[in-house]
C-alpha cells in the first residue's frame, strides 16, 4: 500500500510540476454537489450520448454510406438476390453477419430514444423548478439547441440504413425542402445532388450524422457541463439551503462514485432493453424503392409532433402569379416547431422582463408556488402531446375501430381547446395546493382524531407541522403584479417607453394577479391570539 | 433602465427583498475565498430566507430556517458487522459484473449465426443477441450498482456546505477589465483610423461567400426536370415489379395494377425516374365513370384509368386502394383521393388531385401512355404555378 501511494504521489508530482494541477484538485475534489433524483435526468442524457458515441463508432466500421445498387448475397435468405443499396446491404451485414452487430445497432437506437427522451424530461424539470433563471439562461439555450439538433440527428441516423421505411422518411424530407418558398427547389436539388433519391444523399447525411452533428453536440455538451460546474448546481428549497451556499456531497469520492456508477447503470439498462426488445428490424421492411410504401409505419417518437402537425393541417395551398406556396407543409414543418422552440428558448428572458427580477437564483421553486409558469409549461407539454397523439391517428383509428376523419377532426379542435384549458386547470390546482400549504402552516395537520369540546361541539384535532416542513412551505416569495407608474416622473417629465411598460404591467398582472401569500409568523400569532389553534 | 418604472414585486411579506431587487451591486463582492472553504454542516448554518435580504424585520415576515437536519448515522456507520455486510454486497455486485463480461466473451465465440444454415440463422442471431446483451448488460449494470451501493452505504454521507459567491465579479475587477479593454482599443486606434476599420470590414464581410459559393456543385440546377417523367406517347405500361405489359382486355373490373413505363430500368438514373413515373392503374365499372371531369373524356381505355402514385402532399407512394369506395389512400398522412372523380382530394393535407395519365392501346392491344402527365407530379414546389 505504501509503495502504491508513493508511486501515485510520484506521478501526481510529475503532473503538477507541468500543469500546476494541485490547485485545481484542491478546489475540486471537495466541490459540493447537491443531490436529488431529478438531477439524474440530465445525467441520463449525457450518458446516452456517450453510449451513442461508442456504439456508433462500432457501427461505422462496417456501415457503407453508399447508394450504389448491389445484389444481396448475405445470410438473410428472404432478401437473397434482390438489388439494394450498399447502405442497406451493409446494415443487413451488421445485423446478421457481424457478431454483436445487431445488439450494437439496437443499443444505438435505444440510446438515441433515451437520449432525446431524457433531454425532454430534464428540460421539463429545469422549467418547472425555475432552474433556468439568471444566471443559467445560457445553459437553457444550449439545452434547447441540443434538443432541436438531436431531432435532426435522429432523423438522419434513422435514414442511414436506407430501408423502405427510412427511405420514405427522406422522400417526405424532399417534399418539405421543395415547399420552402423561392429557394426550395434549388435546395432540394443541391441536397440530393439532383432529383430524389439520386445517389448522393446517404453519403452526405452520413457525414452530418457521424461527424458534424456529433462534433457540435460534443462542444455544446462540454460547455453545458462546464457551466454547471462553474455556476454550481441549484438546490431545492430545504432548510439550511440558501442563495449563498451549496449543500450536498463532495465531488470526490461520493459524487464520482454515484455519477460514475450511474453511467454504467444507464449503459446496462439500455443494453438489456436492446437485448430483449427488438427495435427497427430493417430486414422486414425491405430495401428502399420510391414506388413502394408500408402502411401504419411510425417514425421515432421525437418526430411524432411534426408528424401530428402534418396530419392535422388542412390542405391550404396558395397559387398566385405562377408560384405555389404550400401552407399545408410550411405551417406544420416550419411554423409549428419554430414557435414551439422559439418560445421555449426565449422563455427565461420573457419571465425576467415580466417580473423585473434581475437577481441570481440558486434555490429552486416548488412548481406550485409559481402557478402561471407551471400552467404555461403544462400548456406547452399538452400541445406537444396532442400533436404526438395526432401523429398516430391511423394507429388509433385501427386499434379502436374509429373513423380516421373523426379522429383528425377531434384533434384539430383539441389542439386549440385543450392547451388553454390545461393552463387554467393547472393554475387552479397550483393555487389550491398553495392554499392547502397555507392552511397546514396556520392550522396544522388533520389527525383524524375527533374531540368533543366542553360545549358539546365536535372538532377534529390538528397537529402542528414540524419546523422543517413549515419552513419548506413558507420559504418562497410571492410577488404581486408590477404596478404601472404614472406617465410622468415626479418632476413632470414624461417617461420613455410608456407602451412597453404598459404591456409589461399587463403581462405581469396576468402572471401574478391570482396569488396566495405565504403565511408569516405574524399571521400565525394573530390567529393564535384570536383563539384558533 | 425601464425596470425602475415599476414598483417592486409588492408582496407584503417581502418588502425586504423587493428593496433588494437590484441588489447584486450591494452584495459583498470583495470576498475571494475559494470554495475549498468548506465546513461540515452542523445545523447552525442557516442564513435566513433564500433571498439575500438582510432585513431587520425578518422575524415578523419569515419563519426561521431551522437549518440542516442533524446528521443521522447509518447502520454501517456504527455497526462494523453491518459495514462488513455492505462491503460483501458491493463485492458481490462487482463479481457479478465480471461474470457478465465472461458471459459476453463465451457467447461471442460459442454462437456464430452466419454458420447456421438458412432459416436457422435468424434463431441463432436472436440467441446471440440475447446472450451478448445479457452479458454486456450485467457487466455494466452490476459494476454501476456496486459503485452506487458503495457510495450510499460506506462512503461518508454527511452533507457539506460550501459558500456560494455571486457570479458577478467584484467592482474592482470590473473596473480593471473595462480599463484594460479601453486601453487596448485606444492602442489599436480603430475609432480614429477609419480607413483601416472600413477596409477591414470590406475584407471580412464578403468571406461568407467563400463558404457558400464552393457548394454550387452539390447538384445541377432544377431546370424543368420536375415537369417531365419517363412517360411518352406509345410507351407501354409495365407491371411493377414483374415488368410485364398489360392487355387492356385482360383486366377485369376492379383490378388494380402498379405500373412503370417500359424500359425505365435502362435509363441513366432509374430510381430517380421511377420516383416520378410510378403510377397506378384501376379498371372502373362504367357506372363509376359518371362523375369524371368532362375535359378528361377519353383519357381512359374502356374504364381503365391511370394516376400518378406520387402523393401531391409530400410524395409518398399512394398505395392503398379501397374497392368499395374507390378511394386511394396515402399511408403517410392519410390524404384520400376519389378515383371516380379524377382523384380529387376528399380528405387530408394534400392540396391537389393526383395527376392523371392519358391512356391508349397499341396495335397489339397493350396499354400505353397517350402522352406524358400534363402537369408536374408529386409535391408542390415554388415554381410550379397552377
Ligand atoms: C448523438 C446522437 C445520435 C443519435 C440520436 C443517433 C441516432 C441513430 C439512429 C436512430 C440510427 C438508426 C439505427 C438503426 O439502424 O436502427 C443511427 C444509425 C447509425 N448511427 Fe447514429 N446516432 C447518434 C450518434 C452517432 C454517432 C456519434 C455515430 C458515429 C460516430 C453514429 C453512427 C451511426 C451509424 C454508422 C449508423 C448506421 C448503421 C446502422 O443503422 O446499422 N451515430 N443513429
Ligand atoms: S405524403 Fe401523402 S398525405 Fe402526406
Amino acid at each position: 500500500m505504501a509503495r502504491l501511494e508513493k508511486s501515485a504521489g510520484d506521478i501526481a508530482n510529475e503532473i503538477d510540476e507541468r500543469f500546476g494541477s494541485a490547485k485545481f484538485v484542491r478546489r475540486s475534489a471537495r466541490k459540493v454537489f447537491p443531490d436529488h433524483w431529478s438531477f439524474m435526468l440530465g445525467e441520463i442524457a449525457l450518458y446516452s450520448f456517450i453510449i451513442l458515441l461508442l456504439t456508433g463508432t462500432f457501427l461505422t466500421l462496417w456501415f457503407k454510406p453508399s447508394q450504389v445498387e448491389v445484389p444481396y448475397e448475405g445470410s438473410y435468405i428472404p432478401l437473397h438476390g434482390l438489388t439494394m443499396s450498399e447502405a442497406y446491404a451493409s446494415t443487413l451485414r451488421i445485423s446478421f453477419d457481424v457478431r454483436g452487430g445487431l445488439i450494437m445497432r439496437q443499443i444505438h437506437h435505444w440510446a438515441a430514444l433515451i437520449f432525446v427522451a431524457a433531454m425532454i424530461v430534464h428540460s421539463a424539470r429545469v422549467f418547472f423548478t425555475g432552474a433556468f433563471r439568471k444566471p443559467r439562461e445560457t445553459n437553457w439555450l444550449i439545452g434547447v439547441a441540443l434538443i432541436t439538433l438531436s431531432i435532426i440527428e435522429g432523423l438522419l441516423g434513422y435514414s442511414l440504413p436506407d430501408d423502405l421505411l427510412s427511405g420514405t422518411g427522406f422522400r417526405i424530407a424532399e417534399g418539405v425542402l421543395l415547399a420552402i418558398p423561392v429557394v426550395g427547389t434549388y435546395l432540394s436539388f443541391f441536397f440530393f445532388g439532383g432529383q430524389f433519391p439520386g445517389e448522393d444523399f446517404i453519403a452526405r447525411i452520413y457525414t452530418f450524422h457521424v461527424l458534424l452533428l456529433p462534433g457540435i453536440f460534443l462542444a455544446l455538451i462540454t460547455v453545458h457541463v462546464m457551466l454547471v460546474w462553474y455556476q454550481k448546481h441549484t438546490q431545492y428549497p430545504l432548510p439550511g439551503r440558501t442563495e449563498k451556499n451549496s449543500v450536498g456531497y463532495p465531488f470526490f469520492p461520493v459524487y464520482t462514485a454515484k455519477a460514475g456508477g450511474f453511467f454504467f447503470i444507464t449503459f446496462g439498462v439500455t443494453t438489456l432493453l436492446a437485448a430483449f426488445v427488438t427495435i427497427n428490424p430493417v430486414w422486414l421492411f425491405g430495401p428502399y424503392t420510391p414506388t413502394q410504401v408500408t402502411a401504419g409505419s411510425q417514425p421515432d417518437f421525437y418526430m411524432g409532433f411534426l408528424e401530428g402537425a402534418f396530419r392535422l393541417m388542412p390542405n391550404w395551398e396558395i397559387h398566385a402569379l405562377g408560384y405555389t406556396l404550400s401552407m399545408n407543409i410550411i405551417v406544420p414543418c416550419f411554423i409549428v416547431p419554430g414557435l414551439l422552440f422559439t418560445s421555449m428558448g426565449l422563455y427565461p428572458m420573457i419571465e425576467r422582463w415580466v417580473t423585473g427580477d434581475n437577481r441570481e437564483h440558486h434555490v429552486l421553486d416548488r412548481p406550485r408556488n409559481v402557478p402561471t409558469r407551471t400552467g404555461l409549461g403544462v400548456m406547452a407539454l399538452t400541445t406537444w402531446l396532442i400533436l404526438l397523439a395526432a401523429g398516430a391517428n391511423d394507429v388509433i383509428a385501427i386499434t379502436f375501430h374509429l373513423s380516421i376523419n373523426a379522429i383528425t377532426w377531434f384533434f384539430r379542435i383539441a389542439i386549440f381547446v385543450v392547451p388553454p384549458l390545461s393552463y387554467v386547470v393547472t393554475k387552479r390546482i397550483c393555487l389550491g395546493l398553495q392554499r392547502r400549504d397555507r392552511d397546514l402552516v396556520l392550522h396544522g395537520r388533520e389527525t383524524g382524531r375527533i374531540m368533543r369540546l366542553p360545549n358539546g361541539e365536535m372538532i377534529e384535532v390538528h397537529e402542528p407541522i414540524s419546523e422543517t416542513q413549515r419552513y419548506i412551505l413558507t420559504a418562497h416569495e410571492s410577488p404581486g403584479p408590477l404596478e404601472l407608474e404614472p406617465a410622468t416622473d415626479p418632476n413632470g417629465i414624461p417617461r420613455r417607453r410608456v407602451l412597453a411598460s404598459k404591456l409589461r404591467a399587463r403581462i405581469s398582472r396576468f402572471y401574478f394577479e391570482d396569488r396566495i401569500v405565504p403565511p408569516t409568523p405574524t399571521d400565525a400569532r394573530e390567529l393564535e391570539s384570536s383563539g384558533h389553534h | 433602465m425601464s425596470d425602475q418604472q415599476h414598483t417592486g414585486p409588492g408582496a407584503r411579506s417581502h418588502d425586504a427583498q423587493s428593496d433588494g431587487r437590484h441588489d447584486v451591486d450591494s452584495r459583498d463582492t470583495a470576498n475571494d475565498t475559494s470554495n475549498a472553504d468548506i465546513q461540515l454542516a452542523g445545523g447552525h448554518d442557516s442564513e435566513g430566507p433564500p433571498t439575500d435580504g438582510s432585513s431587520h424585520d425578518e422575524l415578523a415576515t419569515r419563519f426561521a430556517d431551522p437549518g440542516l437536519p442533524a446528521h443521522t448515522y447509518r447502520r454501517s456507520d456504527i455497526d462494523p458487522l453491518a459495514a462488513r455486510r455492505r462491503e460483501r454486497e458491493v463485492a458481490t455486485l462487482f463479481g457479478l459484473s465480471t461474470l457478465g463480461t465472461l458471459l459476453f466473451i463465451v457467447a461471442y465465440f460459442a454462437v456464430k449465426p452466419s454458420d447456421a444454415a438458412g432459416p436457422e440463422m435468424l434463431g441463432q442471431v436472436a440467441l446471440s443477441t440475447k446472450l451478448l446483451g445479457l452479458g454486456l448488460g450485467l457487466a455494466m449494470f452490476c459494476v454501476g450498482a456496486g459503485a452506487i451501493h458503495w457510495a450510499k452505504t460506506l462512503m461518508p454521507d454527511d452533507e457539506i456546505v460550501a459558500e456560494r459567491k455571486p457570479m458577478r465579479s467584484s467592482e474592482e475587477d470590473r473596473r480593471a477589465a473595462v480599463a484594460a479593454l479601453k486601453e487596448g482599443a485606444a492602442g489599436a486606434g480603430l475609432g480614429r483610423r477609419k480607413l483601416i476599420r472600413n477596409s477591414l470590414l470590406g475584407a471580412l464581410a464578403p468571406m461568407g461567400l467563400l463558404a457558400i459559393i464552393p457548394l454550387r456543385d452539390l447538384g445541377p440546377l432544377p431546370g424543368d426536370v420536375l415537369e417531365h417523367t419517363a412517360w411518352k406517347a406509345g410507351r407501354r405500361l409495365m407491371t411493377d415489379p414483374a415488368g410485364r405489359p398489360i392487355k387492356a382486355a385482360d383486366l377485369p373490373i376492379g383490378a388494380v395494377v402498379h405500373v412503370l413505363p417500359e424500359g425505365i430500368k435502362k435509363l441513366p438514373r432509374p430510381l430517380d425516374e421511377e420516383a416520378k413515373a410510378t403510377a397506378i392503374v384501376i379498371r372502373l365499372a362504367p357506372s363509376d365513370l359518371a362523375d369524371q371531369r368532362p375535359d378528361r373524356k377519353g383519357w381512359d381505355v374502356a374504364g381503365i384509368v391511370a394516376y400518378s402514385k406520387v402523393c401531391t402532399h409530400v410524395g409518398c407512394p399512394v398505395g392503398l386502394y379501397e374497392q368499395q369506395t374507390h378511394h386511394l389512400l396515402c399511408p403517410c398522412h392519410q390524404s384520400t383521393f376519389d378515383v371516380t372523380r379524377n382523384c380529387a382530394v376528399i380528405f387530408g393535407p394534400a392540396a391537389r388531385p393526383l395527376p392523371q395519365l392519358k391512356l391508349a392501346t397499341d396495335e397489339a392491344g397493350y396499354l400505353v401512355a397517350a402522352q406524358d402527365f400534363e402537369e408536374p407530379v408529386g409535391p408542390s414546389f415554388w415554381e410550379r404555378g397552377d
